[in-house]
C-alpha cells in the first residue's frame, strides 16, 4: 500500500508541478505543453489507482512475476496499433499538403494549417511517430526471440512506449503552434528534446539489457542493425540539439553552433538519421522478417556482416553531400561525395542479400502477398540508394538541388523502402502477436500492394519530371545573359505533376486504410472467405495410370 | 591539440588505423573456423518452431 501510495503522490506531484510552469510561462505555446503534460500525469495517477488490485495488497499477497515462460509482447502490441494510428494521421497530412502545393487556397487562411507548420507535422509523422513506433515495436519483439529471452526491464520498456507517444504529442502540437528549432527532421524545442533523450536512453537500456541476458551465444545480425539505429540516433540527436534556451520556462532556444558550422551538423544529423534510422533500423526489420516469411535463411550471412560495418563505417562522412555549392569547404563537399558514391556498394550487398534469401522460392512471390511487398521493399531500397549517389555528384546535384527531384528521392525511399517494409511486417506480426489463424484477408493485402506500388511510381515520376523541369528552367539563360523564366513561372508549370503527385499519394494512403481496416478485423476475430491466392491445379480424370489397350 | 594537429592526424594515422579496423572485422566472418557459426547464426531464427 505504501508503494501504491508514493506512486499515486508522485504523478500528482509531477501534475502540479507541471501546472506550476504552466503558470509561469512566458509564452502560450510552453503553457499549453506544460498543460499536456500534466494531464498525462494525471492519466497516469488515474491508471495507478484505478488498476491496483486492492484485496491482494488488504491480504498483504505480493504481486506474481509475470510468467517466464512466454515472451512479454504487450509492448509489441501497442506498438503495432499505434504504428497504424500515427500512419494515418502522418499520410494524411502528407495528402493534404500535396493538394496545399497545388492549391494554395487549402491553407484555410489560417496561422495553424499553413504548409510551414504542416510539413514538419508531416515529416515527424511518418518518419518518428510512424516509423519509430513500427521500429520499437519490432526491435522489442525480434531481440526477444532471437535472443530468446523476455524483454529486460519490463517497467522501463512501457515507459518507452508511451514516453515515446508524449513526444510524439508534444512535437506535434508545438509544430501547430508554431515551436520550432527549424532543423531538418530535428524540430522539436529544448525540453521535448531532453525529454527524447531520457526516453531514449531508456530504450537503449532495455535493448541492451535483454541482449545481454540472452539464451542463445550468438547476437543475430538483426540485432546488430537495431543496436546501432539506437546507438547512432542517441548520439545524433544529442549533438545536433545543443542549444541554450531563452528561458527555461519559455519554448525558444538558441542552437549552440552557428553559420557553416551549424549548416554541417545539421546535415551531419539529417543525413545520418536516414542512414541509421531509415535504413540501419529498418535493415533489421528485413534481416529478420524477410527470411521469416520466405521461411529459409538469408541468403549470405557473411554478406550482411559485410553490409553492416560497411553502412557503419561509410554512412557517417555522407551527409555534406546536402551542402554543395554552399559556404562548406570544397574539400568537405567533394569527400561527402565520394562517401555517398561508395556507400553504393554495400547498399547494393544488402539488397541482393535480401532478395536471394527467396532463391529457390522465387512462387512466394505470386502466391504470398507479403513476400510480394519485401521484394518491393528491396527494389525500392536498391532504387533509392543507386539514386541518392547518383544525385550527390556536384554535377547532377547543381541541376538537382533544391528542386522537387528531391522529394522525388525521399519518398521513393520513405513510401517504398521504409513504408513497404513496415507493412509487410505489421501483416507479418499481427496474426501471431494477437493469436489469430490467418489475417483477416490476404486479398487485401494483394489490394494495398498494388495500390501502393502504382501510387508511388505516380509520386516518383511526377516528382522527376518536375525536379529536372525546375533545375532546367532556372538555369537557362537567353542570347541576352538574362535568365529566360521568372521563378514564378517555374511554380505554375509545376501544378500538373503537383495534381499527379497529390493522386499518386492519396492511392498510397487508400492502401494504407485498406490495411488499417484489414488488421481491425483481424484482430476482431474475423476471416474473411475468399477465394485463395493460389489454386492447387488437380484434374482427377488424368490423374491414373495408362492402363494397358488390347490390340485391335 | 590544436586544430591543425588534429586534423593532421585525422587524415594519417587516424585514417590508417580506421581503415585497418574496418579490413579486419569485414575479413573477421571469413575465416575458415567461422562457417558454421554463420550457418548457425543465419539458421537460428528457425529454432522458434511455435511461433511459425
Amino acid at each position: 500500500m505504501d508503494t501504491l501510495v508514493a506512486k499515486a503522490g508522485g504523478w500528482l506531484g509531477l501534475a502540479l508541478l507541471a501546472l506550476v510552469m504552466a503558470a509561469v510561462a512566458v509564452d502560450a505555446p510552453f503553457a499549453v505543453h506544460m498543460i499536456i503534460v500534466a494531464l498525462a500525469a494525471l492519466l497516469m495517477l488515474w491508471t495507478t489507482v484505478s488498476r491496483a488490485d486492492y484485496e491482494a495488497i488488504a491480504r498483504g499477497i505480493l504481486k506474481m512475476p509475470a510468467d517466464q515462460g512466454v515472451y512479454d509482447d504487450d509492448p509489441v502490441r501497442w506498438g503495432v496499433v499505434a504504428t497504424l494510428f500515427w500512419g494515418i494521421a502522418g499520410m494524411a497530412a502528407g495528402l493534404f499538403i500535396a493538394l496545399q502545393l497545388a492549391f494554395p487556397a487549402l491553407n484555410l487562411n489560417l496561422e495553424y494549417t499553413t504548409f510551414g507548420r504542416l510539413r514538419p507535422l508531416h515529416t515527424s509523422a511518418v518518419i518518428f511517430a510512424f516509423g519509430g513506433n513500427a521500429l520499437i515495436a519490432t526491435s522489442f519483439y525480434v531481440v526477444q526471440r532471437t535472443c530468446r529471452a523476455r524483454l529486460a526491464f519490463p517497467t522501463l520498456a512501457r515507459f518507452v512506449f508511451w514516453g515515446y507517444q508524449l513526444f510524439i504529442v508534444l512535437a506535434a502540437t508545438g509544430y501547430l503552434m508554431g515551436v520550432t528549432e527549424a532543423r531538418e527532421y530535428a524540430e522539436p524545442e529544448w525540453y521535448v528534446d531532453l525529454w527524447l533523450t531520457i526516453v531514449w536512453v531508456a530504450y537503449l537500456v532495455v535493448f541492451t539489457g535483454t541482449i545481454v541476458k540472452r539464451r542463445e551465444p550468438h547476437i543475430y545480425v538483426a540485432n546488430w542493425f537495431y543496436l546501432s539505429f539506437i546507438v547512432t540516433i542517441a548520439m545524433l540527436h544529442i549533438v545536433n540539439n545543443l542549444s541554450v534556451p531563452a528561458s527555461i520556462f519559455g519554448s525558444k532556444s538558441y542552437a549552440a553552433f552557428a553559420g557553416v558550422q551549424d549548416a554541417l551538423t545539421q546535415w551531419w544529423y539529417g543525413h545520418n538519421a536516414v542512414g541509421f534510422f531509415l535504413t540501419a533500423g529498418f535493415l533489421a526489420m528485413m534481416y529478420y522478417f524477410v527470411p521469416k516469411q520466405a521461411e529459409r535463411p538469408v541468403y549470405s550471412y557473411r554478406l550482411s556482416i559485410i553490409h553492416f560495418w560497411s553502412l557503419i563505417f561509410l554512412y557517417i562522412w555522407a551527409g555534406p553531400h546536402h551542402l554543395h555549392y554552399t559556404a562548406l569547404p570544397d574539400w568537405a563537399q567533394t569527400l561527402g561525395m565520394v562517401f555517398s558514391v561508395i556507400l553504393w556498394m554495400p547498399s547494393w550487398g544488402g539488397m541482393i542479400n535480401g532478395l536471394m534469401t527467396l532463391n529457390g522460392a522465387w512462387d512466394k512471390i505470386r502466391t504470398d502477398p507479403i513476400i510480394r511487398m519485401m521484394v518491393m521493399a528491396l527494389t525500392f531500397y536498391g532504387m533509392s540508394t543507386f539514386e541518392g549517389p547518383m544525385m550527390s555528384i556536384k554535377w547532377v546535384n547543381s541541376m538537382s538541388h533544391y528542386t522537387d527531384w528531391t522529394i522525388g528521392h525521399v519518398h521513393s525511399g520513405a513510401l517504398g523502402w521504409n513504408g513497404m517494409i513496415t507493412f509487410a511486417a505489421v501483416y507479418y506480426l499481427v496474426p501471431r502477436l494477437w493469436g489469430r489463424e490467418r489475417l483477416y484477408s490476404l486479398r487485401m493485402v494483394n489490394w494495398h500492394f498494388w495500390l501502393a506500388t502504382v501510387g508511388i511510381v505516380f509520386y516518383a515520376a511526377s516528382m522527376w519530371v518536375a525536379g529536372i523541369m525546375q533545375g532546367l528552367m532556372w538555369r537557362e539563360y537567353g542570347d541576352d545573359g538574362y535568365l529566360v523564366y521568372s521563378f514564378v513561372e517555374s511554380v505554375a508549370a509545376m501544378h500538373p505533376m503537383y495534381l499527379i503527385r497529390a493522386a499518386g499519394g492519396a492511392m498510397y494512403l487508400a492502401g494504407f486504410l485498406i490495411m488499417v481496416f484489414n488488421v481491425w478485423a483481424t484482430l476482431s476475430g474475423k476471416v474473411r472467405a475468399e477465394k485463395p491466392m493460389t489454386e492447387t491445379p488437380y484434374n482427377a480424370a488424368a490423374d491414373r495410370p495408362l492402363a494397358p489397350v488390347p490390340a485391335e | 591539440m590544436s586544430y591543425d594537429a588534429l586534423r593532421h592526424f585525422a587524415d594519417s594515422w587516424g585514417l590508417l588505423a580506421m581503415a585497418l579496423l574496418f579490413l579486419t572485422l569485414i575479413a573477421w566472418p571469413f575465416r575458415p573456423s567461422a562457417r558454421a557459426r554463420n550457418e548457425e547464426a543465419a539458421n537460428m531464427i528457425f529454432k522458434d518452431d511455435e511461433h511459425g
